[in-house]
């Protein structure tokens, strides 16, 4: 059944890489962007770039308000109850790191940290070396045969030491949202901090953080069809509190004298030096273009398509699929075919999708494997981009078996 | 610098060739003629890290030239280890520290299997090669 995105032409980079001959299905990795992003970025330097917080000229007003815009549309996007609770940084491997720092103080010597056996280096290897710093005890929960946490394990292994639970929303690796709102209630029913990686999840369908009850999520800009060098910090008001500061300079400094300073509060007193300013307004303008979609029509569309992406890779034989992924992307192996020959011959045919262990190692080595093959979905693909995909892929098969 | 005969042969062949699907089997023909590591030759020592396939090189001085033995467990790249041989095998340390093999793989047809994106190892290879040679 022929599935055409309504929302293709909206992006024009997806238009490109088409013409050129590229399919792209590698949107887990970074998004391309929509025609009002891209005049989001164009309009604030051509109109005349400022810095932001520290100008009292008009063009710095005018940045800065239109920076603050997207403070207050973030907000909107994850429902987070005030602004301020945003917080901007570089990237969302950035906001795990602001996290590890921020907390280290109130962690001591034999405290647990909880992560998944799936989780994105970005939400294991800053609590990794947090917990060599302070002689943590790093836990991992296990998987089940579907690629789900297992919730009676989890509810033996977060503890009474266990201080801060960090987990994905939705694994870059196996597609499938996580039981979240069991999981956090484990981890509030002792006392921890619960940070949610939403780098992945907050892509598909709308989130509601003040639902989800975390006390942090952190998600990107990039893959939720914003500009690269922005990441999302949103925390609970009491949990930004506990937040020590981490990065020193500029305009997080509230008074500062040779010898000692005093910061800002949250949000400000997290952002130093010059933000990421037009990457912040040009993400204000993807959340527009997002936000005035239907969004039960973008919704039917991934699913549908994601629906022909398992049923093309089940009809084939010798694949297997890691975990049982229910949205978004599927990573697969073939049977007696190589991983990075598979790779090699889908990019001779222009498909770009993600080969290797997308950054989640140890995940992949539990699963007996070095690598995977990844096809990811944006809310422009369709099903030509499929049938191209499925018709190098068996070319490539054909060649190798 | 004449090129040695298996790259001659190399050349003759990967020039001519029309397409991704010739040159994929093409390459993975070479591969197949990459003669086989003994399992003591596949040792931890001899790996090359910065690839995802597993990768083993070997580096040995014979009078005044270079003899290399390669393998990997992925077929394409064992072919693309096969064209690096036929290329350098024999060449003395001068003649070595002279080539461009970036430049040996764009006359094949094969210059994107090297570009700073790729995971695919070759490059990773080269740079070994570099540090064995460099380091007698």
């Amino acid at each position: 059944m022929s599935l055409p995105s309504p929302w293709r032409a909206d992006f024009p980079g997806i238009l490109a890489l088409d013409g050129e001959g590229q399919t792209y299905l590698d949107s887990a990795a970074t998004a391309q962007k929509p025609q009002a992003m891209l005049d989001a970025l164009l309009g604030y330097y051509a109109g005349g770039a400022a810095n932001v917080h520290r100008a009292q000229h008009v063009p710095g007003e005018r940045a800065t308000r239109a920076f603050e815009s997207s403070r207050d549309k973030v907000a909107r996007w994850l429902n987070a109850p005030d602004s301020a609770q945003i917080l901007f940084t570089r990237s969302a491997t950035e906001a795990f790191n602001l996290l590890a720092y921020g907390l280290e103080h109130e962690l001591q010597a034999g405290d647990e940290i909880v992560i998944s056996a799936l989780e994105h280096h970005a939400n294991l290897i800053p609590w990794q070396q947090l917990a060599l710093r302070r002689h943590l005890k790093l836990i991992v929960l296990p998987l089940d045969a579907s690629g789900l946490i297992d919730l009676e394990q989890a509810a033996d292994l977060i503890g009474p030491r266990t201080r801060v639970l960090a987990l994905s929303q939705l694994s870059n690796v196996l597609g499938c949202w996580q039981p979240l709102p069991e999981l956090l209630a484990l981890g509030q029913a002792r006392g921890a901090l619960t940070v949610v990686d939403g780098a992945q999840g907050v892509v598909h369908g709308r989130h509601d953080v003040e639902t989800l009850g975390c006390d942090f999520y952190v998600c990107s800009s990039h893959k939720l069809y914003g500009p690269d060098g922005v990441g999302l910090l949103y925390g609970r008001k009491a949990a930004l509190q506990r937040l020590k500061h981490w990065q020193f300079g500029g305009e997080m400094v509230r008074v500062a004298d040779y010898q000692c300073a005093e910061f800002r509060p949250a949000p400000l007193g997290f952002e130093a030096g010059t933000p990421p300013i037009a990457g912040v307004i040009a993400l204000g303008a993807s959340l527009d273009y997002l936000s005035a979609l239907d969004a039960a029509a973008v919704a039917a569309h991934e699913a549908a398509l994601h629906g022909q992406l398992l049923s093309g890779l089940a009809a084939r034989d010798g694949i297997r699929l890691l975990g049982a992924p229910s949205v978004a992307l599927a990573s697969f192996v073939v049977a007696g075919v190589h991983n990075a020959d598979l790779a090699h011959l889908l990019t001779e045919q222009g498909i770009a999708v993600r080969a290797g262990h997308h950054c989640a190692m140890p995940l992949l080595k539990s699963f007996g494997l070095a690598g995977a093959i990844r096809v990811s979905l944006g809310l422009y693909n369709d099903s030509a981009d499929l049938q191209r995909f499925f018709a190098a892929l068996d070319q490539a098969l054909e060649l190798l078996r | 610098m004449s090129l040695p005969a298996g790259a001659e042969q190399a050349l003759a062949a990967f020039a001519q060739c029309p397409g991704w699907e010739q040159r994929a089997r093409l390459l993975m023909q070479w591969g197949e003629r990459l003669p086989a590591l003994s399992d003591a030759g596949r040792c931890e020592a001899n790996r090359v890290h910065g690839c995802e396939s597993q990768v083993w090189l070997i580096a040995e001085q014979r009078g005044q030239v270079w003899q290399f033995c390669a393998s990997s467990d992925a077929r394409l790249l064992r072919g693309l280890l096969a064209l690096l041989l036929a290329r350098v095998n024999g060449l003395t340390r001068a003649d070595l520290a002279a080539i461009d093999l970036a430049d040996w793989f764009a006359q094949l047809g094969l210059a994107r299997q090297l570009s700073p994106s790729r995971s695919n190892g070759l490059n990773a290879v080269l740079q070994r090669m570099r540090e064995l040679t460099e380091r007698s």
